[in-house]
């Protein structure tokens, strides 16, 4: 299991994919961060000066940025994890690990844990941002862990779908399109569940979103949490039924 | 012949595609030391049939033995007791052979030195060694083949199956697998497939040739010949007949 994280997460890294992503999802949000920043600086910190709000930089600055992060990787996970599984088929490569004498569990897990690794490259490189800020000034570092662990979470459940869809087909822009369109329909059920007339607590309940809020406002509430961890579970176990039903075929 | 000596004992495979039967209760055994060709046209149930045997795919009816392990109760174990090259080697193109071979090892549980001298082994039998650096995207068809080849013979399996083993080599090389082949069934139970009647000739002990989903023949090599049965007559009288009990 570790064999196949490894080595799939190092061949993650020979593929112009990986690195073009990475940069691009930093470029984006080193943008986004500056222009935060930099409306925090002009606008909003003489206001929170004069009527002596109780926020921060953390709670502005860092919202924002963990909030777009959220959502631009909504975008870019799907093309993160279709390989998994729709590359080894198309090069019929699933058959090597189906002929070893290892367990289907044992492929998944491994698969899961090279795209975990990945993940956690892409948080570190992102809470990279807000920590610069200590430079010049004082963060509430208990929210920026909440809102790691917070974005580590959401992340992880995005990896897990799309291992599950990338495990159905295999076409790696069908699984990248599948995964993105699922992750979408997802996001989109927070602002259903938020609308102004009839917010519904059930939609909220079943988006993704809706949990990483409470993350980012430094709450860590342990509903969320399972949530979560519910959700993983469900779409491995799922991919491992799927590799377990493809020798019966 | 004792059971235990057999490390093959496969009995009534069957195998549906919808409901077309690419396997209709084919029965197989395989002693140690034993070469088996895996005889028949394209489309007869060979690949099928191998990758039943290999465990990658589930057979809808009948039993498989690896050794004393039944395939379908102890899947890990029994795999544990296979080298498979399926009909297109499962390589990852961007992975040099020596990277790829390490890593197939593990996944075999093999680590340390054991699995550097496996590793070094298995590309000297398969003669890769000025190759092993090079990324497996750029080699030739053959060189492909033959990575395959070392993947499955690895672990020093037991039993090694090889689906169509020499498509894409040239003369020369071919003649190098066939060699390796015959060494390797000396200590090994090997069974393979292929459709070129001169592969059976050059290789096997035994011949198992399969049409539409059924064994027409399991007989050896020698024992053809004292009948004086030329392989070539009989193999094409059968591609050539229509046959009479095709209910599929």
């Amino acid at each position: 299991m570790l064999n196949i994280g490894l080595s799939e997460f190092q061949r993650l890294f020979r593929t112009p994919l990986a690195w073009v992503l990475l940069a691009l999802v930093q470029l984006i949000l080193a943008y986004l961060f500056l222009v935060q920043v930099e409306n925090y600086i002009s606008t909003i910190q003489p206001q929170i000066i004069a009527n002596q709000a109780p926020y921060g930089v953390t709670d502005l600055v860092l919202t924002q940025l963990f909030t777009y992060a959220g959502l631009l990787m909504l975008a870019i996970m799907p093309l993160l994890t279709m390989r998994s599984f729709a590359e080894e088929r198309q090069n019929q490569t699933l058959t090597l690990l189906r002929a070893a004498p290892i367990s289907a569990t044992q492929i998944v897990l491994g698969k899961y844990l090279a795209l975990e690794l990945l993940v956690l490259v892409l948080i570190s490189m992102i809470s990279l941002m807000p920590l610069s800020l200590l430079l010049g000034t004082s963060l509430d570092i208990g929210q920026l862990l909440s809102a790691i662990l917070g974005l580590f979470l959401l992340l992880s459940s995005f990896a897990a779908a799309g291992l599950f869809l990338s495990s159905l087909t295999k076409q790696t822009m069908m699984a990248a399109l599948l995964g993105f369109a699922f992750l979408l329909i997802l996001g989109l059920l927070y602002f259903a569940g938020t609308r102004a007339e009839q917010p519904s607590d059930l939609l909220l309940y079943l988006s993704h979103f809706g949990h990483y809020q409470s993350f980012l406002s430094g709450i860590i509430n342990s509903t969320d949490v399972i949530y979560y961890l519910l959700f993983i579970t469900v779409f491995l176990v799922l991919t491992i039924r799927k590799l377990d039903n493809e020798r019966l075929g | 012949m004792q059971a235990s000596t057999l490390l093959i004992k496969a009995s009534n495979l069957q195998r549906f595609y919808g409901s077309n039967a690419a396997v209709k209760g084919v029965d197989l055994e395989l002693k140690a030391g034993e070469v088996l060709g895996l005889l028949g046209p394209n489309g007869a149930g060979k690949s099928t049939i191998l990758q039943m045997l290999a465990g990658t795919l589930a057979s809808h009816a009948g039993t498989i033995r690896i050794g004393d392990i039944d395939l379908k109760e102890h899947p890990l174990e029994a795999r544990r007791q296979i080298g498979y090259l399926p009909e297109t080697p499962p390589l990852y193109r961007d992975m040099t052979i020596r990277e790829y071979l390490v890593f197939c090892g593990k996944l075999h549980g093999m680590k340390g030195k054991t699995l550097t001298d496996a590793v070094g082994l298995a590309i000297d039998n398969c003669e890769l060694g000025r190759l092993q650096k090079r990324l497996i995207a750029n080699l030739s068809k053959g060189y492909q083949q033959r990575t395959g080849i070392a993947q499955a013979i690895l672990h020093r399996p037991p039993l090694i199956i090889l689906d169509e083993p020499t498509v894409g080599l040239d003369p020369l090389q071919l003649e190098q697998i066939r060699g390796l082949i015959r060494e390797l069934g000396k200590e090994h139970g090997i069974i393979l497939s292929t459709h070129i009647l001169q592969e059976v000739d050059a290789v096997c002990e035994r011949v198992q040739i399969i049409n539409h989903g059924e064994t027409v023949l399991n007989e050896s090599l020698e024992s053809l010949r004292a009948r004086g049965q030329s392989l070539e007559n009989f193999f094409n009288q059968q591609l050539t007949s229509k046959p009479e009990t095709n209910h599929a």
